[in-house]
């Protein structure tokens, strides 16, 4: 700069808006990034299968058929529906061995999987957000949070699960719950962390000085710091809720075997899994496929979303 | 006098789309053998990359696209990896800017010294410890023994510097390119490098590439001397003639920009209230936990200062000598454990939060790092109105000042709505003394402030602050490492020794009769004491 000090410095317009040009808008930079595009185009598939389940030719997931039971993918029967009508229906992954449709159980089982894995991030992110604000924003309650945090961390999730269970009763919000608890903890590692190494920043200093109160610093200052690593831990969180519903409901500790869940139905599927494969084999790879998109989301996001590591993209 | 480097019309180009094609261009420079050549340049201006292409150490994204550089005759850009690395250290050797990373913190020193021999060389494992204990002594080790088993974070960054020496010089090569290696050490630590580089390199007559943007470091230790900017090297010369004559606008501008170590002559007005005044401050850190024994540190130690309306005290001293500790207590960014602060009449040192709000807005602080003092996610109209607004001040009302404010600090209030990222280090720190200025306080603190800016900015913000000290009145408490800001600044000057003040009085006194013995070192070690830049003559 050949500015001296008594002429005004000039800020280079040009410069700076070709600076702005460069910069390519957040969405650009997700849609680049290749595990972000393919999570996220799984994902919203498997939304939309779970909504339009009736659409894709779905039907009853809990019809019973006696006649039309352990049946091989793709084999067509008659069946009589509830009504008492004859029907002509191809079981496209097979029959349980209560001769209910598959195909059917797994469409449908995509909502509850989906349901529990975003209500367990949602309410885990959002609790342990509160909790690691305060934690790390105001001294003294660090310690008795943090110990109290270490202690619900220490309670493994499917014992936990077990005795909820003998409480409560098997059913939806129990199993939320008992996932919930132990993966807030992590949450408050992530946020506490992030805000005791904003807080030491001079912005945040400066905007002490000029008087801002407290909950304004952490809403203006802090908080928007913490997004980026919490959509990512939130997806990690969302992927493992429901690798553990499917754990709790093959173990029979779950959501009550006669909802469809994708780990209902493989553990009904155990007993015949020699004889017929496909009971596990098809709600295995909807959770499978599931459980990676979210988790090719989350790195991608990670990716994205943090700048040191964009750099290299 | 044989030339052991040669860079002939060397270009490096950038990767494109940025601010400028290539990193440097067209650059020719040697040096040779006993020949200490400095090169000087603001950031940016390419001189680190440089010294790594002659290393080989360039990162993937430069590409060197044009020119040779000849060590000895032999072109280092189109030699193999192999060639490259038996090069290193037997031919040449590079020292880094911060010691603590440059070493491996899981080895001990002695083992790093040897991994160099045991790389390099075939000589037996006990001729290996006598060579290395030599070259520590030689370097100026205390106790070479117990140092060959130190591991680095047991050595202060002095040591750690030496031993990188030591590591660089015990293959005796003919080329040491030394990058910025003082600029993270105090400045009395500063003296004692610089002289052990010129005197081991007098003795062995090896080539020096020395790196800095200090031109005080220059004209302690360079023989010749070569002007960077934007790449292009702008003037070449022997030192005295540089410093004497600059024949390059650039250079004499840059010369010209680093302030003099005589203290300028400022006027009191002994009449003017006393705005700050603290009463035996002192900060302790440490005490019990739980699980820890009790280490009481005492950062900062029955501290009696005073500013006047319209003066600028200015606290001096190394680092960890407390002085950013107190500026910060006064502040109360941290809880003083003893002593008073007095605001005007007030009492502020002990107020709890909810009281001190009130109090807030008259002492207003200024900090080091550019880049982290400004939220980047907020635009800077933001940042600024912040604190207006936090007093009731309207969104409309703190606005239109804040245009005015941007003026006052003579950046375009048509940048106000953009991002900290989209303005420079020294541009940035103006936005930063326009969010202090906002709240019309009656201190303001700069804690470093100029410190992390290039010495031209640094003179425009300095002048800046004159100014603004001038039309406003402001009492101004002014932290700083160099003597040489401190000396046109302030009218007051403390100089703090681990914790405590040492000396206390006007700035001419203090520079000119030091009483104590940690002034006159300070005052001694100041690099370049022997030159006033500006005036292009020694002092």
């Amino acid at each position: 700069m050949t500015a001296t000090a008594d002429e005004p410095v000039e800020i280079d317009v040009a410069a700076s808006s070709a600076a702005a040009v460069k910069k390519v808008g957040l969405f650009g930079r997700l849609a680049r990034n290749q595990s972000v595009a393919i999570g996220a185009v799984l994902v919203g598939l498997m939304i939309l299968i779970g909504l339009l389940a009736p659409l894709l030719g779905a039907t009853d997931p809990t019809a019973i058929s006696p006649a039309a039971r352990n049946l091989k993918p793709g084999v067509e029967r008659n069946i009589f529906t509830p009504a008492g009508e004859q029907v002509t229906r191809t079981f496209w992954m097979g029959s349980d061995s209560l001769g209910r449709d598959i195909y059917s159980r797994v469409l449908y089982g995509a909502r509850i999987s989906l349901i529990i894995g975003v209500t367990v991030a949602a309410l885990s992110v959002a609790i342990g957000l509160v909790i690691g604000l305060i934690a790390g924003y105001i001294r003294w309650t660090d310690g008795p949070i943090m110990r109290v945090m270490d202690g619900m961390m220490a309670i493994p999730g499917i014992l936990l699960a077990i005795g909820l269970v003998s409480v409560w009763g098997a059913g939806l919000v129990t199993v939320i719950f008992a996932i919930v608890v132990p993966d807030i903890p992590r949450v408050v590692r992530l946020v506490r962390s992030v805000v005791l190494s904003i807080r030491e920043e001079p912005y945040v200093e400066a905007a002490i000085s000029v008087g801002t109160p407290v909950p304004l610093i952490m809403f203006r200052h802090i908080l928007p710091n913490t997004i980026a690593p919490l959509i990512v831990q939130g997806t990690f969180i969302c992927a493992s809720a429901m690798l553990v519903e499917a754990t709790l409901s093959f173990l029979g500790i779950g959501i009550p075997p006669d909802v469809p869940t994708w780990g209902n139905i493989m553990s009904e599927g155990r007993s015949y899994f020699r004889i017929h494969p496909h009971m596990i084999l098809f709600p295995g790879i909807f959770l499978a496929v599931t459980v990676l998109a979210v988790n090719m989301l989350g790195d991608g996001l990670r990716d994205t979303l943090d700048p040191r590591l964009s750099k290299r993209i | 006098m044989k030339s052991v480097l040669d860079i002939r019309n060397l270009t490096i180009a950038l990767p494109k789309g940025s601010d400028r094609p290539h990193a440097v261009e067209n650059v020719s420079l040697s040096v040779g053998a006993g020949e200490i050549v400095c090169l000087v340049g603001e950031s940016g201006s390419g001189k680190s990359v440089i010294a790594h292409t002659v290393m080989g150490l360039l990162a993937g994204a430069l590409k060197p696209v044009g020119g040779e550089i000849l060590l000895e005759g032999e072109d280092v850009l189109k030699v193999d990896e192999a060639r490259l690395r038996e090069l290193r250290c037997t031919r040449m050797s590079m020292i880094f800017q911060e010691p603590m990373t440059a070493l491996n913190p899981v080895m001990t020193c002695g083992d790093q010294i040897d991994e160099v021999l045991r790389t390099h060389t075939s000589i037996d494992a006990p001729t290996r410890k006598k060579k290395i204990i030599a070259i520590l002594e030689r370097v100026h080790m205390p106790d070479p023994e117990r140092l060959y088993a130190s591991y680095p974070h047991q050595l202060s960054g002095g040591q750690r510097q030496r031993i990188m020496i030591a590591m660089a010089l015990i293959l005796e090569p003919v080329l040491l390119i030394a990058d910025e290696p003082t600029t993270a050490l105090d400045v009395t630590t500063q003296a004692q490098i610089l002289e052990l580089i010129r005197d081991i390199q007098r003795e062995r007559g090896t080539g020096v590439l020395f790196i800095t943007h200090d031109f005080g470091v220059v004209s302690e230790i360079a023989d010749r001397v070569a002007v960077l900017r934007l790449g292009n090297l702008v003037e070449l010369g022997p030192t005295e003639e540089v410093l004497r004559r600059p024949q390059h606008a650039y250079s004499r501008m840059l010369i010209s920009s680093v302030p003099s170590m005589t203290p300028k002559h400022r006027d009191r007005d002994t009449a003017a209230i006393v705005v700050l005044r603290t009463d035996g401050l002192g900060k302790t850190y440490g005490g019990s936990s739980f699980f820890q024994k009790s280490r009481p540190v005492r950062a900062a130690d029955d501290v009696s200062i005073e500013v006047r309306r319209g003066e600028a005290l200015g606290i001096v001293g190394e680092s960890g000598s407390g002085k950013s500790t107190v500026a910060r207590c006064i502040a109360r960014l941290i809880d003083p454990t003893e002593g008073r602060i007095y605001l005007g009449g007030d009492e502020v040192g002990w107020l709890s939060s909810r009281v001190l709000r009130k109090h807030r807005r008259r002492i207003q602080i200024v900090f080091q790092d550019p880049y982290r003092s400004l939220n980047p996610r907020r635009t800077v109209v933001e940042s600024v109105i912040e604190g207006p607004m936090n007093y009731g001040v309207s969104r409309k009302e703190a606005t239109e000042r804040a245009k005015s404010l941007f003026e006052i600090v003579r950046l375009d209030p048509r940048a106000l709505d953009r991002y900290p990222h989209q303005f420079s280090g020294g541009q940035r720190q103006r936005i930063c003394i326009a969010r202090a200025l906002a709240m019309e306080p009656e201190l303001l603190i700069a804690d470093e402030a100029v410190s992390a800016l290039d010495v031209s900015v640094q003179a425009q913000v300095l002048q800046l602050l004159d100014d603004i000290r001038d039309k406003l009145k402001l009492a101004m408490l002014f932290i700083t490492h160099d003597l040489r800001v401190a000396a046109q600044v302030c009218e007051t000057i403390a100089v703090m020794q681990k914790g405590k003040v040492v000396e206390y009085g006007l700035v001419a006194d203090v520079f000119n009769t030091p009483k104590h013995v940690y002034t006159q070192e300070l005052l001694k070690a100041a690099p370049g004491k022997g030159w006033d830049f500006a005036a292009f003559a020694p002092a």
